[in-house]
């Protein structure tokens, strides 16, 4: 066991020194990031000043849509910016189908090692690099925009969940892109199937928009699949919007998402390494 | 107990068959055909504990199939195989720490970052002992010359460093079987006399057991008392490579170099003549028609100097080679396989 944890360990650090070679396309990266929410902004803005464009020509926005005034959106779209600092995995599934494509996966078949594991450690050290250089600029929008939470901080119990659920969204992301790069052991190509699991995260997860503001048809297929947790659940917790028994609840359904990634990440590898060894190599 | 031991080894491949032209990859969208490669068919092989053998065949011959099935990253079709006493597709980690492959066009070292961030993960992977893998490490970045560049991003050295180290990163936890599949490919020629002294000294040092695959004779002639020759996913001869001269060839190469003034004319009436450059002449002759040849010409011309020799291994194996996928085409159309 402490073998193990020494191997993980010294993984850790190997990513961590990894991740800081290249420290100007790291830097892009992050900053890219705010990119899609500054736009989000700006074009809610606009949204908002043509719904009262009638009414008060200066001031606050004072327009609502969908149960959200422009504030709460802003506060929205800038919390689901974190969860998705913590969900979105880039680089995940076109990294293990790669490496299945090109057969950098027997590796892992030689060594005494486990891939999955090791992608994990490897995309913990990862996600740490990231918030520590992202801490600063997301400090300014959170200042920036300190207004918008009309609410304020939620209370410890609240934020306690809130940072859980942030964690198993992290999780969650982590396992379900990575059953979806396991798939490669089947079928070699799976950037089609990315394109379609970015499509309903892009509906689905709420990254967009807030998930209130679908349809009530969709309402079932938010509450059955596990997208609105890479995104919406978290901010939501956070705003306040899930409140009592539904707060938990959604928590032990994130839960359930992330074990049920889990296991199936397991039995695709298990399958596919044995398809990968009678088949080809 | 032989350490290796091979037992009716096959390994089929299915390949996905595409056919020429659009209209048959749109049917290809809908049918797919399949077409068995048997890459491996039936090896029987033992080595024994401290033995280099040589692994020589042509491309597709078998050989790479071979190594990956007695690293486990490959299942057989059918057949047995253990080495050291494991299973290797059942990949056992007590198995996975004893043994290390070498793939020349691989890498497993981390592109960024400098070898040693590697080798120290290797220390953990592996359980090396902290005194014991300092002392490996030295030891071998010593020999290889490489100790100045262990702190140096791997993509910054050059084809030679970076086989080294990764031949010192296969070694760290002194497996006691080592698997090389084309080390020296792509090496010049300095650079494959270093890996070659390199892994010679090693294994007479350690006693370890070596299994190699070469496309280079240089490599197989300095490194390997055993040769087994593989072709068309059968063993088609195994023992020294010496041997193989006397059991596929019985031609020599006999050369006259004549004195001024004699007449290269008509000289084809004592045997075959191979080439022909004034003043040498070489023939072509069965072993048994060598004393013949030597004692007409030395009747008929004034000679200054004969040698007789072996025709070049490489033209033996090429031969062997040609016979066996003759062969094995006779009997299948298939006979291609692996890579």
């Amino acid at each position: 066991m402490w073998a193990k944890a020494s191997t993980w360990w010294t993984y850790f650090r190997v990513s961590l020194e990894e991740r800081m070679v290249y420290r100007g396309d790291f830097i892009i990266g992050v900053m890219m990031r705010f990119l899609p929410f500054a736009t989000q902004v700006f074009m809610y803005w606009a949204i908002f000043e043509t719904l009262q464009a009638n009414e008060q020509p200066e001031g606050r926005l004072t327009g609502e849509i969908g149960g959200f005034t422009f504030y709460d959106l802003i506060a929205y779209l800038l919390l689901v910016t974190v969860t998705r600092a913590f969900s979105s995995m880039p680089g995940l599934t076109s990294g293990i189908s790669n490496s299945v494509r090109n057969g950098e996966v027997k590796k892992y078949l030689i060594q005494p090692i486990d891939m999955v594991g090791f992608m994990l450690i490897q995309r913990v050290a990862h996600k740490l690099v990231y918030y520590v250089m992202a801490f600063l600029p997301f400090a300014f929008w959170f200042y920036l925009f300190r207004d918008c939470f009309t609410n304020g901080i939620p209370g410890v119990e609240i934020f306690a969940v809130y940072l859980l659920s942030l964690v198993l969204s992290f999780l969650l992301g982590f396992f379900l892109e990575t059953c979806m790069g396991l798939i490669a052991f089947w079928y070699l190509e799976v950037t089609s199937l990315t394109f379609i699991y970015m499509l309903f995260n892009f509906f689905l997860s709420g990254h967009m928009f807030p998930l209130t503001w679908l349809p009530g048809e969709f309402e079932w297929a938010v509450q059955a699949l596990p997208f609105q947790y890479l995104a919406y659940f978290p901010a939501a917790v956070f705003l306040g919007k899930i409140t009592g028994a539904a707060l938990y609840w959604g928590i032990v359904v994130q839960i359930a998402w992330v074990f049920f990634f889990f296991l199936l990440s397991r039995l695709l590898w298990h399958r596919g390494v044995k398809r990968y060894s009678g088949f080809g190599g | 107990m032989s350490i290796i031991e091979l037992n009716d080894l096959c390994k089929t491949y299915k390949v996905y068959q595409k056919k020429e032209g659009l209209r048959q990859s749109v049917a290809g969208l809908f049918r797919r055909e399949y077409r068995d490669v048997n890459a491996v068919r039936g090896v029987n092989l033992k080595v024994e504990e401290g033995e280099f053998v040589a692994f020589l065949g042509p491309n597709g011959a078998g050989k790479t199939t071979t190594l990956k099935l007695l690293s486990g990253v490959i299942n057989p079709t059918s057949g047995e195989a253990k080495v050291m006493g494991f299973v290797p597709w059942k990949r056992d980690n007590d198995y996975r720490r004893q043994f290390a492959l070498v793939m020349g066009q691989k890498n497993q070292l981390w592109w960024d970052l400098p070898a040693q961030e590697s080798f120290r993960l290797h220390q953990h992977i592996y359980q090396i002992p902290a005194n014991q893998f300092q002392k490996t490490q030295d030891e071998l970045t010593e020999l290889l010359d490489v100790k100045r560049l262990l702190n140096q991003p791997v993509r910054e050295l050059s084809l030679g460093e970076r086989m080294k180290m990764e031949l010192i990163a296969a070694l760290l936890h002194s497996p006691r079987v080592l698997f090389l599949d084309e080390p020296t490919i792509g090496l010049d020629v300095v650079a494959q006399h270093n890996i070659q002294q390199f892994l010679k000294y090693y294994q007479q040092e350690r006693k370890i057991t070596i299994l190699l695959t070469s496309h280079y004779m240089q490599d197989i002639e300095a490194l390997c008392e055993r040769v087994v020759i593989i072709a068309a996913g059968t063993i088609q001869y195994d023992g020294s490579l010496r041997g193989i001269l006397n059991r596929f060839s019985n031609v020599k190469r006999v050369t006259f170099q004549l004195a001024e003034g004699q007449s290269f004319e008509a000289l084809d009436r004592f045997a075959p003549i191979e080439e022909l450059q004034e003043p040498k002449v070489q023939f072509r002759v069965p072993r048994s028609d060598v004393p013949k040849l030597l004692s007409g010409m030395l009747d008929a011309k004034r000679v200054v100097d004969v040698t007789v020799e072996d025709p070049p291994l490489e033209e033996i194996i090429a031969e062997l080679f040609t016979q066996a996928a003759k062969n094995q085409k006779d009997s299948s159309p298939e006979w291609l396989g692996g890579n």
